[in-house]
């Protein structure tokens, strides 16, 4: 019997041509995860040993120290290596909660229409309306501070925006006749929102992904800034920005160098989400 | 009992508002339609648009609940739509939609969509084996399942709509307007397969379209339907041969046909009827060419006129083969 069951992916297709700053910034984006990855691996230095002799080195001035050490002499590569990880652990994990999280309600509120639509886009409007640093801070504040905790409340941010989209290209879709013809052929709705209506509507929930993602590494960023998200010893870019501000004028590289990653990372995010968008859009070829 | 379907006396109202202060308006698509369909045969539903033909497709297969009346499928009610017994019927009935393009899902080759109702329904077979056996039914090759439904011709199309729409054996199956969006040359190939289909399984089928070439091709009975209502039912070849209701005649002349040109052409004056707006009495008498007083005022009763024949108008005497 030879096999006639069709793969689920689609068909191998020619390689898209990519434009050369796209290319640039994927690449970016790859060696930001890679570094996140090995981080145990490359770093040359505890990210918490200090050094007191060799303070405020500025960089390029010895090999053991290539991006400086800070007020304590603690190595910044190494630290900077570590706040990639755990910045890239939050933005990655938020992003995929507020994901899961808006599209689920969305769905919901599609579906049964009614009271549960009313009170999700309720949810949404208040979500939106709310300072989202306010929140933070507020919740923050009672519960205290843990890695956890604040993954999980960076996911709430931006869920709203998935939940509008995902109800309203759900109701669209329902409306159209593929999802009309799949109920009619007797699937339950989880079958049908699945299957069916999230593969054709994920283009754009990815995009709005791409679109989260940079806010929230920024939004970690404010918030360690201030002193409310990461704690030390601890470490993360915004954290690292934050506690550098003070030698701003006699070591700019303490902050120079997460500030960097931050700009270069969300631009990348950014600049391949513009991508994606037009790509997975087929009306635009 | 030889009825597969029964609609008895059913009725769909739409409630309508136009304008934010607008008066809220009552639209009765389907008015007190009773019909039956069996198994092995072809009802065919003819009528303009707006007659209520496509509503009365969503009831039969209880997409859409009526108002007024009852709807049996196999002896048994309808169950409402969305519950588990709902859907647990869509393996026994089945709908073809008008544009197949719409129907499918872009993203998944179609031979995963003709296999799909096996695993919406738990069907333990091969499937494998039953999606190659669909597609060679249809007439479509193996090939072609891997391919996506934009990679398809519009009569391409259709037969995989037919073909998923057949893969769980359904006992009845309700086309909407299936070969409206295609060409013509296609029409007939897929009117073709759906009566080859039908003598091969003995399915009941509902066949709406405003096409009376098609309908005469396809169909055992024929029901004309005008503003909701049925207003001349039979045998498909004597209905169309020798309508006996003003509109049925006026629909059956206005269809092209071969040969010299045509004297006794009925043309319809008037405006296209309004549901929202319905006519006293007789709703067709603004436009009949024959009316009379009694038409303004009241409403003819579908009477039978002739063996397995009914028609709905004062000027019909009851059981007289054709009056006028």
């Amino acid at each position: 019997m030879i096999d006639i069951y069709p793969s689920t992916e689609a068909p191998a297709r020619r390689l898209p041509q990519i434009p050369w700053f796209v290319m640039l910034a994927m690449g970016w984006i790859g060696f930001v995860l890679l570094v996140a990855l090995l981080a145990d691996v490359i770093t040359p230095f505890s990210y918490t040993a200090m050094d007191l002799k060799y303070r405020l080195v500025a960089p390029f001035q010895t090999f053991s120290h290539p991006l400086g050490t800070d007020e304590l002499g603690r190595d910044v590569l190494s630290r900077l290596i570590v706040s990639i990880r755990i910045s890239l652990l939050i933005a990655f994990g938020a992003t995929i909660i507020s994901a899961v999280l808006g599209t689920t309600l969305g769905f919901l509120a599609a579906h049964f229409r009614g009271f549960v639509e009313q009170a999700v886009l309720m949810l949404a409007d208040f979500q939106a309306a709310l300072p989202f640093l306010i929140l933070a801070l507020s919740v923050l504040a009672f519960f205290g501070n843990s890695l956890p905790l604040l993954i999980g409340l960076m996911g709430l941010y931006g869920w709203e925006r998935y939940a509008r989209i995902a109800r309203g290209l759900a109701i669209s879709a329902s409306a159209q006749g593929y999802a009309t013809a799949i109920t009619q052929l007797g699937a339950r709705p989880t079958r049908v929102y699945l299957r069916h209506i999230l593969p054709n509507i994920a283009s754009t929930l990815i995009v709005s992904m791409t679109l989260v993602f940079p806010e929230v590494i920024l939004l970690e960023s404010g918030l360690s800034f201030l002193g409310l998200g990461v704690q030390p010893p601890m470490t993360s870019l915004g954290n690292m920005v934050g506690y550098g501000r003070d030698y701003i004028t006699r070591a700019a590289w303490i902050m120079l160098a997460p500030s960097t990653v931050i700009v270069l990372t969300t631009l990348a995010v950014s600049l391949v989400g513009d991508w994606l968008r037009d790509k997975l859009d087929p009306t635009l070829g | 009992m030889t009825d597969l379907l029964t609609l008895d006396d059913v009725a769909r109202a739409y409630v309508t508002r136009k304008g934010l202060l607008g008066r809220r308006s009552t639209v009765r698509a389907v008015d007190g339609v009773s019909l039956q369909v069996k198994a092995g045969e072809t009802l065919g539903i003819v009528g303009e648009s707006g007659s209520g033909k496509s509503t009365m497709g969503r009831i039969a297969l209880g997409l859409e609940r009526p108002n007024e009346g009852a709807v049996r499928f196999d002896g048994a009610p309808m169950p409402l739509a969305g519950t588990p017994e709902w859907r647990d019927a869509r393996r026994r009935m089945q709908m073809v939609f008008q544009d197949p393009l719409a129907a499918l899902d872009r993203r998944l080759p179609v031979l995963t969509q003709i296999i799909e109702p096996l695993a919406i329904h738990k069907i333990d077979t091969d499937p494998a084996r039953a999606g190659l056996e669909a597609l060679t039914a249809v007439g479509l090759s193996r090939d072609h399942g891997a391919r996506f439904p934009h990679e398809l011709s519009g009569g391409q199309r259709q037969r995989v709509v037919i073909a998923r729409a057949l893969m769980t054996a359904p006992d009845l199956l309700v086309c909407d307007e299936p070969v409206s969006a295609l060409d013509v040359s296609i029409q007939a190939q897929v009117v073709n397969l759906l009566i080859d289909l039908q003598q091969r399984s003995g399915l009941g089928m509902m066949f709406i379209s405003h096409d009376l070439r098609v309908v005469r091709q396809i169909s055992t009975r024929v029901a004309v339907m005008y503003l909701g209502r049925i207003v001349e039912e039979g045998p498909a070849a004597d209905v169309l041969r020798t309508p006996a209701h003003p509109y049925a005649r006026a629909l059956v002349s206005a269809a092209p046909a071969p040969g010299p040109r045509r004297t006794d052409r009925v043309i319809l004056t008037g405006e296209p009827p309004n549901p929202a707006a319905r006519p006293t009495g007789c709703a067709f008498h603004p436009r009949c060419p024959v009316a009379v007083a009694r038409c303004r005022s009241e409403a003819p009763p579908l009477v039978p006129i002739a063996s397995g024949r009914s028609a709905a108008c004062h000027l019909i005497t009851p059981f007289a083969k054709v009056a006028a």
